[in-house]
């Protein structure tokens, strides 16, 4: 007789929040997502992809949102093998989301917050942003 | 600090690949009073629902060849509706939330291990569908004499089980969707051969296209076939791409890029006339990188590179 | 605080970048590094980061600017072991560190110091005009 009831694998428990109000917290913020990936069965290159735009998401709420919150959970899709993380902050959101989000603008030059290189690793993005009240940026990156 | 909503403002156009959800129109379940009268009567009925489903299933799905045991999809539908169950209690109509995962998480389950069995998609929605006809009967026999309590009541359970026949198919796709890459991936590994020329000189035939997925691919084996011989020089033949427009020329940038961040050297041969004529007129800047016609004048360059000439300075 | 130790390497200094480096320590070798190319007067540099399994783009824009750096003091820096799945990955986020000689590993790292320091005092390249 096959087994009729899923096993739980733990990987659909709800999503976790983490803060990131430090240097370290951003450290620790990768080795999660890491976790995560990891058990959801990503390719390392996939892996990759996702811990590092998740530090890129990391540092921004850090450097520009003046510290912000982190949530790792299941893609939103039903059937989705794979791993969400969102960032968010209550800073001051960003001026020019056009400029912030055009190609080419933090290429090689220090400035900006690499949101187009982020958004070119992984399989979903999504972004908000209202000046005065914050950002928040919910990416996906899916075992296909 | 306060949670934020799901972001309705700056969404970046998605990936028109990607197949739109179907459950995002059945989301909308109204939010407003508490479920508590299906959390008592799926507790205090339990058994009479259950029966009444699989009877149900048992029905609709009779000539379907190869019926599974009674006692599988039972014991199936049991974890489901005792998921479903605790849901509702909790007061959340809200399909979405936390509550809601472990019955999400079992409807993925069913509807994938019904799909190794053999069920079509649709036979698994209408197992799960024909669950409205268990309820639809409890609730009548229990507010049968209050036609507006009745009426509302069939409101939320009929949206509830919509939503869950309707994930059985996002469930469904997103196997398939699973299969077909993997097809896809094994495809592209096997069309996109590393050979090694000499002691530190690699070569790659690229024959067809270069798009995103592609370019995915040809770079871990070109850059996993340079750690593993040791490579300096990589001969990349692009004699086979057919055509070479802005994308596959930047596909290309990013290949040599990631080439050289290995210490290694690209060389680009096979590069035609009309490929040059394009690159200019396309205002591609190839820079530094090395260009040859053919493979054999890439092989020289490649050979000087890596010190058959002893005196030669290597790029890389 | 902990700090990534710097070792000495005939003319060359010798750095092994963790698994894990936080901002803080990325800051604090910057600083070490150029104090210690001026004291030691040392003409290359060579930074092992094979153990580093993501490099994104903050870790990206200091190893250029640690090469910046040195050649101003004089010295060549050359980066090995940058692991496949990293190259793709910063390539992707749109940096090449195009200022940054990059060797496959510490050996080929060292013959290319070698070569750049017989060639007398700094090659002028791509690498050299490229600032």
């Amino acid at each position: 007789m096959t087994n009729t009831v899923a096993p739980n694998d733990g990987t659909t428990q709800g999503p976790r929040l983490y803060p990131i109000l430090s240097d370290n917290d951003v450290v620790q913020f990768r080795h999660e997502v890491r976790a995560a990936a990891v058990a959801a069965g990503l390719r390392l290159i996939d892996q990759t992809k996702l811990v590092t735009a998740a530090s890129e998401l990391a540092r921004n709420a850090l450097e520009h949102g003046g510290g912000g919150l982190g949530e790792i959970g299941p893609p939103e899709a039903v059937g989705r093998r794979g791993v969400r993380v969102i960032v968010e902050d209550d800073g001051p959101g960003i001026a020019d989301l056009d400029l912030a989000l055009t190609d080419g603008f933090s290429r090689d030059n220090g400035m900006g917050m690499g949101l187009p290189g982020s958004r070119r690793l992984v399989d979903s993005f999504d972004l908000w942003s209202e000046q005065g009240v914050g950002t928040c940026v919910i990416v996906e990156k899916w075992a296909l | 600090m306060a949670r934020r909503p799901n972001p309705t403002l700056a969404t970046v156009p998605d990936d028109p690949e990607s197949p739109a959800s179907p459950t995002t129109q059945a989301q909308q379940v109204s939010a407003t009073t508490s479920q508590s009268l299906l959390a008592e009567l799926l507790l205090d009925r339990r058994e009479q629902v259950l029966d009444a489903w699989v009877q149900a299933q048992a029905t609709k799905l009779e000539r379907r060849s190869g019926r599974r045991p009674d006692a599988d999809v039972r014991a199936e539908c049991e974890a489901l509706l005792d998921a479903l169950q605790s849901a509702v209690a909790s007061d959340s109509i809200d399909v979405k939330s936390p509550e809601y995962v472990e019955v999400t998480r079992l409807v993925d389950f069913m509807s994938k291990d019904r799909a190794r069995q053999g069920y079509s998609p649709i036979e698994t929605a209408i197992a799960v569908f024909s669950l409205k006809d268990s309820l639809l009967g409890v609730l009548e026999e229990v507010c049968g004499d209050q036609p507006e309590l009745l009426v509302d009541e069939i409101k939320k359970m009929n949206a509830l089980v919509d939503y869950l026949g309707l994930q059985t198919f996002e469930a469904y796709m997103a196997g398939r969707e699973e299969v077909i890459v993997s097809q896809q991936q094994s495809m592209l590994a096997l069309s996109t051969p590393v050979v090694k020329l000499w002691d530190g000189i690699v070569a790659l035939p690229l024959i067809g296209t270069l798009d995103t997925d592609r370019t995915q691919t040809v770079m871990e084996n070109l850059l996993q076939a340079i750690v593993e011989t040791e490579s300096q020089v990589a001969i990349i033949d692009i004699t086979g791409v057919v055509t070479v427009d802005t994308a596959v020329a930047q596909n290309l940038l990013k290949t040599v890029a990631a080439t050289r961040l290995m210490g290694a050297e690209c060389i680009i041969s096979g590069v035609r006339p009309q490929i040059a004529q394009t690159m200019v007129f396309l205002g591609v800047e190839l820079g530094d990188v090395v260009t040859k016609a053919t493979l054999a004048d890439a092989f020289k360059v490649g050979l000087k590179m890596v010190g058959a000439d002893q005196t030669a300075v290597g790029r890389a | 605080m902990q700090r990534i130790p710097i070792l000495e390497l005939g003319e060359s200094l010798f750095v092994t970048v963790q698994v894990d480096i936080d901002d803080q320590l990325a800051f604090a070798l910057q600083d070490d590094l150029m104090t210690k190319i001026v004291a030691t007067g040392a003409k290359g540099v060579l930074i092992d980061i094979s153990s580093m399994e993501i490099v994104d783009s903050f870790l990206g824009r200091m190893l250029a600017g640690i090469a910046s750096m040195s050649r101003i003091l004089d010295a060549e820096v050359v980066v090995v072991g940058m692991r496949p799945v990293v190259a793709i990955t910063l390539v992707e986020l749109g940096l090449s560190l195009p200022g940054v000689r990059m060797a496959l590993n510490v050996d080929r790292g060292i013959a290319m110091l070698d070569e750049a320091l017989t060639a007398g005092g700094g090659l002028d390249d791509e690498y050299s005009r490229a600032e």
